[in-house]
């Protein structure tokens, strides 16, 4: 039985280091190949030698498709393809592939510049893995080889994302990546059309919560920093660098627009500027409002944001700040942080950071996080109609809830790391069928559509160099060069009757016409009978005239109706 | 030199002399057209392939054809049909057929049968498609002929098997127009039209499947009643894989909710069964999370229609029953209510108030048949701002229909004004204002709303004062809330101010308990010393007085508190501000306003009264037997007056009282031109007679057309009365020019035919007038010489009496009001000579019909020139019934002036005597066909300026070298 194998190398009950392995239709796909946050140690990247003890990725791997650009997701790629070697395609959408090498680069810094790491990816081996990339666009069917080709679809989550759709003959695997199905302030929900796959692999990240609406954290956060600005207090929003950053930076702009309000915003200057600028370029990527609106003003090209400077700090007056990194726990955030923590008007938003310190500022928590809520994942499941479900990304206690959830209706999988799940898939083989035999086919369907109910059809199946064609008999006797053959079957029929045989013909004819009403008998003058292509003579036996011997005569094709003739006939006739 | 001279002398020569050549007779040509049909035979025998042929049939598709030569047409056409071999030209061949079939008084039954026929013959599938098309416009054309009916019935239903989806679509469409349910077919005589259809709701083609959902709607929309039967099926669609067919399914699931509500269907797997609107309600909801936003948006649209679904299922679409890692939460909704509930609201929220709390039992949360769990959430939070859109309008409607509904989605609304997308912030918050009977805001609710005062939007910010005037508040902290944000918002766009007054006047009117205890406060009083008196000029502090004073008007007791400057400010108020301040009775005062003080309790007895004193002054009037009855003019002069006053008083009965007045005044104008005593005098002595006769004709005129065009309301009746009017006075002025003016006579005679015409129905009640006596004298008038008529006029003019107007029910003036520029300012608008400047002009209409295209906007230069300018219709919008906005720019330009001046602007009403004349309907209708003959009556335009002028300072500067 053909089927599709899926081993996560990363990401199986857990959060971090996406890395998963499908195996479908003889085809080796990696799906991410990411890092993990938590570890500094081997534990950090996949664990390739999985694939193989020694030598390189290339002679068992397809391909690799990124789903966007956070690190857990694309961290490991420059260590897999240039430290363990891989030459093969590798698939991201444009944005990601052009927003990955900054945080790839960023993140090398941090490791080895900061950390003093050795024997990590360099600068050069970046830029060599990012030019085996392949760019995908969305919704772009993109031929791998002959047999597997990939689709990307919108996810939301980040720009860029995509869930991708890949097949292989009929067998077909939709992987996630991350996504939302609640549309923010900069990127629409995601979507995917009914693709049927056989295998939905998901990210469970919220599978036990069902969030509430975005609106009211939106008006919320609002309403804090509008007030806190009017007192004339400092915000602080600690973020990191990519993708809420800018949805926050849209909500406030568009704000500060609305109300007309003149206190600056500032952003720490840079990997998010780099950034910035390709949220500007790619429009298509984003959410309805933008998209529209560009024509006029692209939203990303800020009227109220301005870049920061260390010494703006200590301005008197209102500011609102957007500082990395997010945690509060080093670096420009946690400079103000220390900086203003003193004043009650001031506000920070949103990690509170136990730690001696005087704190008189407000802090407030917000979250707003970009993954689909269980109600989310229920909805995609709604859209894509999988014929099974296999959960990653996610704790695996959260997991179970959902799992339970899902199996009531089809099968659901959370692999564990390295641990392989593997499907029973049903293919269907595709045949070719002549247009004639078809025509012909339907032409005998009753007059009412029914196109669920399966249809028994006469035909040849003729396989020819890997190819299955369905025609008609005669065309594949045409085609084979092959003689017809009749099959006709005979059968003798013993009768008492003492008529005479003309007679005894004339009753078996008057008999069958009253029983078999639908079908065309006649009685030929040569002395038989035919019912459609059957044939009945009769004639007497030569020691006993009363004794008949009725002759039935019909071809294989009219197999049902003969047999049924020569049991009904068996009978005998009525006197 | 020389050249120039020459040049002089062919101008001279080559002058043209115009000769005036009214009198000329038209002449009329008619053409006698070839036989349309021959000619197209002839073309499509020409044509030698199918190209040409095709080519000769679109050009032939491009005139149109008469209604005579049509069935000739038609044979031609099939006998070409008969004979061709291509398919694109029997195609366009048969769609020409179906075109000539709309043809206006052709009868298509002739073609009936030859289609039928060809359709036997016919092999090509899209030209049978195109031939049942032909078919579907002849049975929509004949609906209730008996027997095309089930003849073409019939052909659908056996060509229902096709394997082209085209054909078995336009068969569905067939069946849909022109089946009939309850009639059983006569070759399947148990089965209906109606089974038929459903049957195709499960075709292998999803253009068929939605065809067959159209046909069954179509059968609805005719007033069939569909079977219930199909709900299951339907029901079914609602999952399938192409959008167009689910959003039919969701249209029929709809239908079917709404024709059997209280019917009642199983729930699967299960044993409960449920009424099959709720059922209905629940899967519509689950549309509104569809993977398509067409689907989305048509069923967020229906739900809103969906009024019998019980309470319970209606809730659940505000409620997405959250949870964080298994627990319970309680939404941000919910806590805000707590907070308030609590006390702690002003002191901010607590940390980690939104930390899940129970444990929720696995086996209990459902994820995957949710319902109509969280239905709207989810469309308020869509992506598309289409959905958002339709989902606030559901809401609106579900709202309307239940009070308690509209308590729990107030949160949902109220955070919509937080939308990215400015339309849908705008149209929550409409919908905020017509559910706002049902509702009562809390206090942080309240807050949330007037943060978006701050909004720079001014569409934004004016619904939203629109809003407030109708909110209900529940504590005194909340009027000192939105009196704070309101006066926050006057300092930031002290433009807004007369709309934050109006808001003001109304929430003051309406919440007068609440505003009594914050009046020391408000107006700053102090029990022993004397405060400051504040400065009248300030729009803030008249805002606050416009509060108070509203509100005491029905809190009797709030006087008391006032001080001294106080009182003097609500006299000045009072009279400034009229519209603003109503009148209190206030202790030690005289009443000014005698009339006006009447107390809100028998205000309709006043308007009773006053109807009558209306309709009184009516009835004298008509005792006036005719023109020249002595005492005639004193008593329309009093009566004038006496309606004037009326119309100042009674603003109900404004409209109608001007209308009288106006009225009257045409008349006594005509009474006295005509009472002139040298009328018998010989003409060239009473030239200066004549000359006021003339002005009062002209003014009578003008006068007409004010009465026409700027009331709305008229009856016929009353159109027919002001045309009477107008032909007096184009009587009057015939009798004065007829003399010197060749051809006015038969103008004015062609005028009495029209208007009789117009308004044959009326004639009966214009017995004794003017026009009356005319057309008895009709005749001989035809006949008789210029001097003649003139002393037939002149006689019947001044014996003909007075016409009674008769009032409608409803009758209004329009009228505007530029609200801004105000006039008021001494600084000069400055620019530069030979560039533009902008102003801005924000005016408000009342009781103007499609302001579009009637309101104009005139500049006056104090040179004398004058500028329409036409405002776009973008400019208009519509914040009430009969109330219409106008917020534009107009540009200006000039020469240099050596110093500033002013400038006049106004709002003008254009009209066309063409367009508002009852016939103008039956006129354009037989005007194609009697082509050539004038319009009776020339087509007058012109303008009615409606608005009081406003003085704009401005000073154009010459410009800097």
């Amino acid at each position: 039985m053909p089927e599709i194998k899926v081993t996560p190398l990363g990401a199986g009950q857990d959060v971090g280091r996406s890395c998963i392995l499908v195996s479908i239709g003889g085809k080796n796909i990696m799906l991410d190949c990411g890092m993990h946050m938590g570890y500094n140690d081997d534990r950090r990247f996949p664990d390739f030698s999985y694939i193989t003890q020694n030598g390189r990725l290339t002679d068992f791997l397809d391909c690799v498709i990124i789903s966007h650009f956070h690190l857990d997701h694309c961290g490991a790629l420059p260590y897999m393809s240039e430290m363990v070697g891989y030459d093969g395609p590798i698939y991201m959408t444009h944005p990601t592939k052009a927003i990955c090498p900054i945080l790839l680069e960023d993140f090398r810094k941090i490791t080895v510049d900061k950390k003093g790491e050795t024997n990590f990816f360099t600068s050069q081996m970046i830029k060599d893995c990012m030019k085996k990339v392949i760019p995908l666009n969305l919704h772009q069917t993109v031929q791998v080889d002959d047999e597997l080709e990939i689709k990307a679809y919108y996810a939301g989550h980040v720009l860029g994302a995509a869930m991708v759709h890949i097949k292989v003959g009929s067998e077909s695997v939709v992987y996630t990546g991350d996504y939302n199905m609640t549309p923010d302030r900069h990127l629409g929900a995601a979507w995917i059309d009914k693709c049927r796959p056989d295998i939905l692999i998901s990210e469970s990240t919220y599978a036990t919560t069902i969030r509430d609406s975005k609106r009211c954290r939106e008006r919320d956060f609002l309403k804090k920093v509008h007030e806190s600005i009017e007192r004339g207090g400092k915000v602080l929003i600690p973020v990191f660098a990519l993708g809420r950053a800018q949805e926050l930076c849209i909500l406030l702009e568009t704000f500060w627009e609305r109300m007309n309000l003149k206190a600056p915003i500032y952003f720490s200057t840079g990997l998010t500027e780099k950034a910035n600028h390709y949220y500007k370029l790619f429009i298509t990527w984003t959410n309805q409002k933008i998209r529209k609106t560009f024509v006029q003003r692209n939203m990303f090209e800020f009227k109220h944001i301005k870049a920061f400077d260390r010494s703006y700090a200590d301005n008197p007056g209102p500011m609102v700040v957007f500082a990395t990194p997010g945690m509060l726990h080093a670096g420009q955030s946690l400079q103000i942080f220390k900086k203003w923590a003193g004043n009650e008007k001031n506000m920070v938003n949103p990690f509170p950071e136990q730690r001696k310190l005087d704190v008189k500022m407000q802090v407030e928590y917000m979250s707003f996080s970009a993954h689909a809520d269980a109600k989310g994942i229920m909805q995609l499941i709604r859209m894509a109609e999988p014929r099974n479900m296999l959960l990653v990304h996610g704790e695996a206690a959260k997991m179970e809830f959902l799992k339970g959830k899902i199996e009531q209706e089809f099968n659901c999988y959370m692999p564990a790391n390295g641990e392989t799940t593997s499907v029973i898939t049903n293919p269907s083989v595709p045949v070719d069928m002549s247009l004639n035999l078809l025509k012909r086919e339907m032409a005998l369907g009753g007059p009412l559509p029914d196109p669920k109910k399966p249809r028994a059809m006469h035909g040849t199946l003729i396989m020819k160099e890997n190819s299955l064609k369905l025609v008609s008999s005669e065309q594949a006797l045409k085609e084979l060069g092959l003689n017809e053959h009749q099959l006709r079957f005979t059968c003798r029929v013993q009768l008492q009757d003492p008529h005479s045989d003309s007679d005894t013909l004339h009753r078996i004819y008057t008999h069958l016409k009253s029983l078999l009403k639908d079908y065309t008998i006649q009685h030929l003058p040569d002395g038989t009978v035919m019912v459609e292509s059957i044939v009945i003579k009769v004639s007497s036996s030569a020691e006993d005239a009363n004794s008949k011997v009725l002759l039935l005569s019909w071809s294989y094709q009219d197999e049902d109706l003969g047999s049924y003739l020569s049991s009904l006939l068996k009978k005998g006739l009525p006197t | 030199m020389a050249a120039h001279l020459k040049k002089r002398v062919y101008e001279e020569f080559s002058r043209v002399v115009q000769i005036p050549h009214e009198e000329a007779p038209a002449k009329k040509l008619r053409l006698s057209k070839p036989s349309k049909s021959a000619a197209l035979h002839i073309d499509l025998c020409k044509a030698t392939n199918s190209t040409d042929a095709l080519q000769y049939l679109l050009q032939f598709a491009r005139k149109p054809v008469e209604v005579e030569s049509v069935e000739g047409v038609i044979r031609i056409l099939l006998e070409h049909y008969y004979k061709e071999t291509d398919n694109s030209v029997r195609l366009k061949i048969a769609s020409l057929l179906g075109l000539l079939s709309k043809t206006n008084g052709f009868s298509p039954d002739c073609v009936v049968d030859d289609v039928i026929n060809t359709l036997g013959n016919e092999k090509s599938h899209q030209v049978l498609a195109q031939l049942l098309d032909t078919l579907l416009v002849v049975g929509t054309q004949l609906p209730e002929s008996p027997a095309v009916r089930p003849r073409l019935v019939e052909v659908a239903c056996k060509l229902l098997s096709d394997t082209y989806f085209g054909v078995r679509n336009k068969c569905l469409q067939l069946l849909g127009c022109l089946g009939m349910v309850d009639t059983p077919l006569r070759q399947l005589p148990f089965r209906d039209v109606q089974s038929i259809i459903s049957n195709y709701f499960s075709d292998q083609d999803p253009r068929v499947r939605t065809a067959a959902l159209k046909a069954m709607l179509q059968l609805h929309e005719r007033g069939l009643k569909i079977h219930q039967i199909i709900y299951e099926q339907a029901c079914r669609l609602l999952s399938d894989d192409y959008e167009q067919v689910r959003s039919a399914a969701v249209q029929i699931v709809w239908v079917l909710s709404q024709l059997y509500p209280e019917s009642i269907v199983p729930i699967p797997s299960s044993n409960e069964e449920i009424r099959l609107v709720d059922d209905a309600f629940g899967k519509i909801s689950h549309m509104v999370s569809d993977g398509s936003w067409m689907v989305r948006v048509q069923a967020a649209k229906t739900l809103g229609s969906m009024l019998q679904v019980s309470p319970h299922f209606l809730e659940q679409t505000l409620d997405k029953k959250l949870m964080s890692d298994l627990r319970r939460k309680r939404t941000a909704h919910e806590r805000a209510k707590e907070l308030f509930a609590s006390g702690e609201f002003s002191s901010g929220r607590k940390w980690a108030d939104d930390a899940p709390k129970e444990k929720l039992d696995t086996n209990t949360v459902n994820l995957i048949a949710s319902g109509a769990c969280g239905a709207f959430v989810h469309g308020l939070e869509d992506e598309m701002f289409e959905v958002r859109i339709a989902a606030v309008e559901a809401l609106c409607q579900l709202a309307r229909s239940s009070p308690s509904f509209a308590e729990k989605c107030l949160d949902f609304l109220v955070d919509m004004f937080n939308d990215e997308i400015e339309e849908v912030r705008l149209q929550s918050i409409h919908v905020l204002r017509e559910i706002s009977t049902h509702i009562t805001l809390r206090e942080d609710q309240l807050d949330t709303v007037l943060a978006v005062l701050e909004d720079s939007s001014r569409d934004i910010r004016e619904a939203l004062h629109e809003l407030l005037c109708y909110t209900n508040v529940s504590t005194k902290e909340c009027i000192q809330l939105a009196l704070l944000d309101l006066l926050k918002n006057l300092n930031k766009y002290p433009t807004d101010r007369n709309s934050v007054w109006k808001c003001l006047k109304f929430l003051g009117s309406r919440h007068p308990t609440l505003v009594l205890p914050l009046v020391p406060e408000l107006l700053s009083t102090h029990p022993y010393f004397d405060t400051p008196e504040p400065d009248m000029d300030d729009p803030a502090y008249i805002a606050v007085l416009v509060l108070v004073f509203n509100a005491a008007k029905s809190c009797p007791t709030m006087p008391a508190l006032f001080s001294d400057h106080t009182f003097r400010h609500y006299a000045y108020l009072r009279d400034s501000l009229s519209h603003l301040v109503p009148p209190l009775r206030l202790p030690g005062r005289k009443q000014v306003y005698s009339l006006d003080s009447v107390d809100p309790g028998c205000g309709s007895g006043s308007v009773e009264s006053a109807k009558l004193f209306l309709q009184q002054s009516l009835n004298r009037v008509s005792t006036i037997q005719n023109l020249e009855t002595p005492g005639a003019q004193d008593l329309l002069n009093f009566t004038i007056r006496d309606l004037q006053r009326l119309g100042e008083l009674q603003t109900e009965l404004a409209g109608a009282a001007d209308f009288c007045a106006t009225y009257l005044r045409c008349q006594l104008l005509l009474m006295k031109a005509l009472q002139e005593k040298l009328w018998n005098m010989a003409v060239p002595l009473c030239l200066k007679q004549n000359v006021t006769a003339t002005a009062a004709a002209q003014q009578i005129l003008e006068e007409t057309y004010k009465l026409e065009f700027l009331y709305s309301g008229l009856e016929s009746r009353q159109v027919a009365t002001i045309h009477h009017v107008r032909l007096q006075a184009k009587a009057l002025q015939l009798i004065l020019t007829a003399r010197t003016r060749p051809g006015s006579c038969e103008k004015f005679l062609q005028e009495i035919e029209s208007f009789q015409r117009m308004f044959l129905t009326e004639l009966p009640h214009l017995q004794d007038g003017f026009v009356d006596k005319l057309l008895e004298l009709m005749p001989r008038l035809l006949s008789c010489k210029p001097v003649e008529l003139v002393k037939i006029l002149q006689s019947s003019l001044r014996q003909s009496g007075l016409l009674q107007l008769r009032l409608p029910e409803q009758i209004h003036r329009a009228s505007a009001t530029i609200i801004e520029p105000t006039g008021e300012s001494d600084n000069p608008l400055r620019f530069t000579t030979g560039l533009v400047v902008a102003l801005d002009i924000d005016a408000t209409l009342e009781h103007v019909q499609e302001p579009q295209d009637k309101v104009k906007v005139q500049v006056l230069y104090p040179d004398g020139q004058s500028h329409v300018i036409h405002p776009k219709p973008a400019d208009f919008r519509n914040p009430g019934p009969n109330r219409h906005r106008l917020i534009t720019q107009v540009y200006l330009s000039h020469t240099a002036w050596t110093e500033p001046s002013q400038v006049e602007v106004r709002l003008l009403l254009a009209y066309s005597s063409s367009s508002s004349s009852p016939s103008s309907s039956i006129k354009s209708g037989w005007s194609d066909s009697i082509d050539g003959l004038p319009p009776a009556e020339a087509a007058v335009e012109g303008t009615i300026p409606f608005s009081k002028p406003v003085k704009v300072y401005i000073m154009p500067k010459p410009a800097r070298r």
